[in-house]
């Protein structure tokens, strides 16, 4: 077996004509939080079922646990927790019964799996809501079962696509402090997201996906070094001036991005640049100096925002 | 508060060999576990069909039926008893149905749970099949049943009338197979449950030799008991429940076709769960 628990070489995945990842490559190694961060439509959910031993690749190595996910899906898919996009839990059944009959899916004991419900519960902090319908959780809840229904194998892998998505950002935190834990215990987790801070709380390393092909791999404070500067100042002059003062502003730092509400302004010292706009006689309405963030990293490499 | 360890132990846990044997019957657990949260409606649903069915038409228009054709019976026998094993037949279509088209299309579409079941070492295959398996289960209970009903209302003649119980679940089966298959495939439901009402369960029904014989009718609507599972089995439980005559060769053909609709069903099932899934 290599050293890594998971290795792509050229991935590559087709529909039809349409390349929905182009020729790519990663190695996720024992014990790391690996992040895939990118738009929707840039693939990392299709990266997420060829990872998860689902969907086949069209050309390229895959190598999961030491195996080839074409050959031994079953096998793979023995050892992977996969929280998928939607929580697609067992709507009629209860809380407790989800855990339970996704742990016989994995052939394991009877009293091993009720032994192991009780754990999940509590982990999911969902001990009140055991024999609850899971129709009547909440949005966060079901995501913190759905979390714990694929604990319940003990996998060696927790795939976890767009966790928080749709959640409040109370029910994010409490999502990520559970992630953190299990991160700590030392399990390998996968993680796409597309949310900067989401990526920046939880992930060790991650590669930047658009259109299909990778743009930038690293930890995100090596992305943010390698891609932006360590401030932004954001200004506003109102959308129909920020266009007219974006020259000027241009002139004064190391780059610019021109948003249709704001002018993002790349710097080493914010507050410094701000003065400096200020001596220039430009008044904007509001600013704001706050660090460089994986989101500006996304802006640098495609020109684009993550989510519109 | 103590937290809990989540330990990685699969490699030392997990049992691939019991998941490739057993893999459906997980499913299955899964299925009926679902059904006996339904079990009173289930319930009521097996009980009052037959119920109706026996009352209006069997002893209503049985009623008048045996008047008009005096002793010589509708193939030999009262009305109420030459219907009742087209009823069970058909109750053990719907039920089977019922529990093979709508998990298919709420796990693919509606709740997406096939999806998270892939996940784990099952496969489409098993999923397909752990499927069919729990719908044969609320076949069981609802003939079950219904025989009990028929047997109230004095609709079985031959001791041998039980072996209707067998054959009406094979329809069942043969019929809920192809049902799934054809369930694993669809995009847009909707439009499939009008067609599946309207245009299929209703005809099956009508034309399959249920309420007067296949041959009462002209000869260019027969094929369409020769198509239908219930007519087959209605055949079958006729003979087994007062003796109607069927040759030998007839016999065979009946079998044949259920085996064959039962085979097809679950090749076709099996593989549109395994590609659907791979998507």
């Amino acid at each position: 077996m290599s050293e890594y628990l998971i290795s792509a070489r050229g991935l590559t995945k087709k529909f039809g004509d349409f390349t929905a990842v182009n020729s790519i490559d990663f190695d996720v190694s024992k014990g790391e939080s690996f992040g895939l961060l990118g738009p929707n439509g840039a693939g990392k959910s299709t990266v997420m079922r060829m990872i998860g031993a689902t969907s086949q690749r069209n050309a390229g190595d895959l190598t999961i646990l030491g195996k080839d996910p074409e050959l031994n899906g079953p096998q793979i898919r023995a050892h992977l927790g996969v929280v998928p996009q939607q929580d697609s839990l067992d709507m009629h059944l209860s809380v407790s019964e989800n855990l339970y009959i996704y742990g016989r899916y994995f052939g394991l004991p009877r009293k091993f799996v009720k032994g192991k419900i009780e754990e999940l519960l509590t982990f999911a902090q969902l001990e009140e809501k055991r024999d609850a319908k899971v129709e009547a959780l909440s949005g966060g809840m079901k995501r913190r079962l759905t979390i714990a229904r694929a604990l319940v194998s003990e996998p060696e892998i927790l795939m976890l696509d767009e966790p928080t998505t749709g959640l409040d950002p109370q029910a994010r935190h409490i999502l990520w402090d559970r992630l953190f834990r299990l991160k700590e215990q030392g399990v390998t987790l996968v993680i796409t997201t597309h949310f900067m801070d989401e990526a920046e709380q939880l992930c060790d390393r991650l590669i930047v996906m658009d259109k299909g092909s990778i743009m930038a791999e690293g930890s995100p404070a090596s992305l943010i070094k390698d891609y932006s500067t360590k401030e932004v100042l954001e200004v506003r002059f109102g959308s129909d001036r920020n266009q007219e003062v974006a020259d000027k502003l241009r002139a004064m730092c190391e780059r610019i991005e021109e948003l249709p509400d704001r002018v993002l302004m790349y710097t080493e010292d914010g507050e410094a640049l701000l003065e400096k706009i200020y001596a220039s006689g430009l008044h904007p309405k509001t600013s704001l100096v706050r660090r460089s963030s994986l989101e500006d990293v996304f802006l640098r490499l495609t020109g684009r925002t993550l989510i519109e | 508060m103590s937290i809990p360890t989540v330990r990685q132990g699969s490699l030392q846990l997990i049992d691939a060999a019991k998941t490739r044997s057993r893999g459906a019957l997980y499913v299955s657990e899964a299925r009926i576990r679902t059904m006996v949260k339904w079990l009173g409606i289930i319930f009521a649903i097996a009980i009052a069909n037959p119920v109706l069915y026996l009352i209006s038409v069997g002893i209503g228009l049985g009623g008048l039926i045996d008047k008009s054709v005096g002793p010589a019976g509708v193939d030999g026998v009262k009305y109420l008893t030459f219907l009742a094993p087209a009823l069970l037949a058909q109750a053990a279509i719907q039920g089977t149905m019922d529990e093979t088209v709508f998990p298919t299309i709420e796990g693919f579409k509606w709740n997406r749970t096939f999806y998270s079941m892939n996940s784990t070492p099952l496969s489409g295959a098993q999923i397909s099949i752990g499927v069919f398996l729990a719908a044969l289960f609320r076949a069981f209970y609802t003939v079950l049943l219904y025989f009990g009903v028929m047997w109230a209302f004095g609709a079985l003649e031959s001791p041998h009338a039980w072996l209707a119980i067998p054959t009406s679940i094979f329809a069942g089966a043969s019929f809920g197979a192809l049902m799934q298959a054809v369930a694993a495939k669809l995009e847009n439901e909707n439009y499939f449950f009008v067609v599946l009402g309207r245009f299929i369960m209703m005809p099956l029904f009508l034309f399959s030799g249920t309420f007067f014989p296949l041959t009462s009718m002209p000869f260019f609507l027969q094929w369409i008991g020769w198509i239908s599972p219930l007519w087959h089995a209605t055949e079958l439980g006729r003979y087994l429940t007062y003796g109607h005559a069927i040759s030998p060769t007839l016999m065979w053909v009946h079998f044949a076709v259920l085996v064959t609709m039962l085979v097809s069903g679950l090749i076709l099932s099996a593989r549109m769960f395994t590609k659907r899934l791979a998507k």
